[in-house]
């Protein structure tokens, strides 16, 4: 049983991020759930997912703590570090979240997801960055099986643009250097 | 088998597509407005009828309408909503017609609040409108059984003239699990000979200007009703055979208390569950069915008051204490149920009673 909890400001592609989690998770023959968590605001509000990933059934699909925790912003930090088990992962987005001392038992992965994203031309595709960072430091999935399933959600909605991979492949690759 | 991941008002509302539902009226309110958002792109689509009402009365007499015109027909609401829909559920099921009502349970009396509960039980199970009816009450505890209660509500409104309810939750209807959906269902209002066709021309068409009751109309409708409840009970039970407290808990608690009696069981400590899958009629066989081991039950319930426990209570005939673990409006912690129904069980062997 995998649980993580992905959480930041309405708008930064949160509720999505957890979502292609979950339906990569399911795809790949695992047991899922996804619970979201928002205010009433479409942006600038609080928004989190709590995901579970199985082998086996889910019972609770709610989540008190976790596994690993995707901050993309301060009160994430805030509201869950607390709540991870010792020797789990934080992934931190540094471009938002600076200046902060992080529990010791956790493994911390700061990566600038936020500034990657503008980097790449492809401003929305913070979430991904956290994602790539996230699939590294967990080993949850093989980087290029999860990669394919990126590019598989967002063929599935007629959308989708190489940068999507990029930054995801960009996360990966800065958990990879921490 | 080619699973979606879907979110639980939308894959409730596909299914109710799939098992040939093609009349949906009813009013937004959180938290089922997704059902209404669904069927209004997905009714068109399969030729069906999507109609926003302007207001839940509206919604309900036009589902009435749809029944006796020989429709697959739906209506939702939530709370508030779910009120203003009982006079037509009784003029539904007075007129021995077929339809599914969703209610998606919301916090709270009066306007309350949109996040998940349990405080309709009363209502839904014991008739929340008028005279001498009931419904079969499914309660779906994942995104799968919201689709396979669904699908089962449609059948049964079917095969004994009434109106079903499924009672599912706020935390039901926004989550999402990967499902599994039926084949496509067709039925053909047009080829139900108990549709009602209308008589003559003109702008005053109808079928009878008199509402009388058969003959001996107490024996017959006490009849329908009694089969209903020897049938209908459906429920799980888990870990009850050597179990010393049993929980009892619906819908999502249900999946907490497994979480519950696991947890319990890797602590010596002996929990069962009983998850009832039918509300109405309650499944009190599975009551009648326990070892002598039991002594106790606690109830788990979203609730800050008990509601369940007087149905346990009438399965027990009162011969066992029944506990209860009233969560209200936050949802419990796995731990905190194993901690108060071991502390439940000290009381009971030194002979507490109720509470």
């Amino acid at each position: 049983m995998n649980s993580i909890i992905c959480s930041g400001f309405g708008g930064q592609g949160i509720l999505t991020a957890g979502l292609i989690l979950a339906k990569i998770s399911m795809d790949g023959g695992k047991q899922v759930s996804w619970v979201p968590s928002y205010g009433s605001e479409m942006r600038g509000g609080t928004a989190s997912c709590a995901i579970k990933v199985s082998d086996t059934e889910i019972y609770s699909p709610f989540i008190k703590e976790m596994n690993t925790l995707v901050a993309m912003n301060e009160a994430s930090v805030d509201q869950f570090e607390s709540l991870v088990k010792p020797g789990g992962v934080l992934i931190s987005n540094s471009t938002i979240i600076q200046g902060r001392t992080f529990r010791s038992d956790l493994k911390v992965v700061e990566v600038a997801a936020t500034a990657i994203s503008e980097e790449l031309k492809n401003i929305r595709g913070a979430n991904l960055v956290m994602l790539g960072a996230m699939i590294q430091a967990t080993g949850l999935f093989a980087p290029e099986f999860f990669a394919d399933g990126i590019d598989a959600y967002f063929d599935a909605k007629g959308r989708n643009t190489p940068l999507n991979r990029e930054c995801y492949m960009a996360g990966v690759a800065a958990a990879e250097q921490a | 088998m080619a699973l979606k991941l879907m979110k639980g008002n939308d894959a409730l509302a596909e299914a109710a597509v799939r098992a040939g539902c093609r009349f949906f009226g009813g009013y937004p309110i959180t938290p089922q407005s997704e059902i209404l958002e669904y069927l209004s792109k997905r009714m068109p689509e399969v030729g069906g009828h999507f109609v926003q009402s302007e207001s839940e009365l509206a919604g309900i007499s036009m589902v009435h309408g749809a029944a006796a015109a020989g429709f697959r027909t739906m209506t939702s609401s939530s709370g508030p909503g779910f009120s203003l829909l009982q006079e037509g559920i009784s003029y539904i099921a007075s007129a021995e017609l077929p339809a599914v009502i969703i209610n998606v349970q919301r916090y709270g009396s009066g306007l309350g609040d949109i996040f998940q509960a349990q405080g309709d039980y009363f209502q839904a199970v014991k008739g929340g409108g008028h005279g001498d009816y009931r419904m079969i009450v499914y309660a779906p505890a994942s995104i799968q059984e919201n689709v396979d209660f669904t699908t089962l509500a449609f059948d049964k409104a079917d095969e004994y003239r009434n109106p079903v309810l499924v009672l599912s939750d706020a935390s039901i209807a926004s989550m999402m699990e990967p499902v599994d959906l039926p084949e496509m269902h067709e039925h053909d209002p047009n080829k139900n000979p108990e549709a009602a066709r209308g008589k003559g021309d003109g702008p005053f068409k109808r079928i009878t200007s008199t509402m009388y009751y058969i003959e001996d109309f107490d024996t017959y409708v006490k009849k329908k009703y009694d089969t209903m409840a020897a049938n209908e009970e459906r429920w799980e039970s888990i870990q009850v055979e050597d179990a010393e407290l049993v929980l009892v808990a619906y819908g999502i608690t249900s999946r907490i208390c497994k979480e519950a009696v696991m947890l319990a069981r890797e602590k010596g400590i002996k929990l069962g569950l009983i998850r009832p899958i039918t509300l109405w009629p309650f499944p009190a066989k599975a009551f009648k069915a326990l070892p002598d081991t039991v002594a106790s039950f606690m109830t788990v319930e979203l609730s800050p008051m008990p509601m369940i426990q007087e149905d346990v209570l009438l399965s027990l005939d009162a011969r066992k204490p029944v506990h209860n673990f009233l969560a209200g409006m936050n949802i419990p912690e796995p731990i905190d149920i194993v901690e108060k129904a071991a502390d439940c069980i000290k009381q009971t062997a030194k002979g507490a009673c109720n509470g």
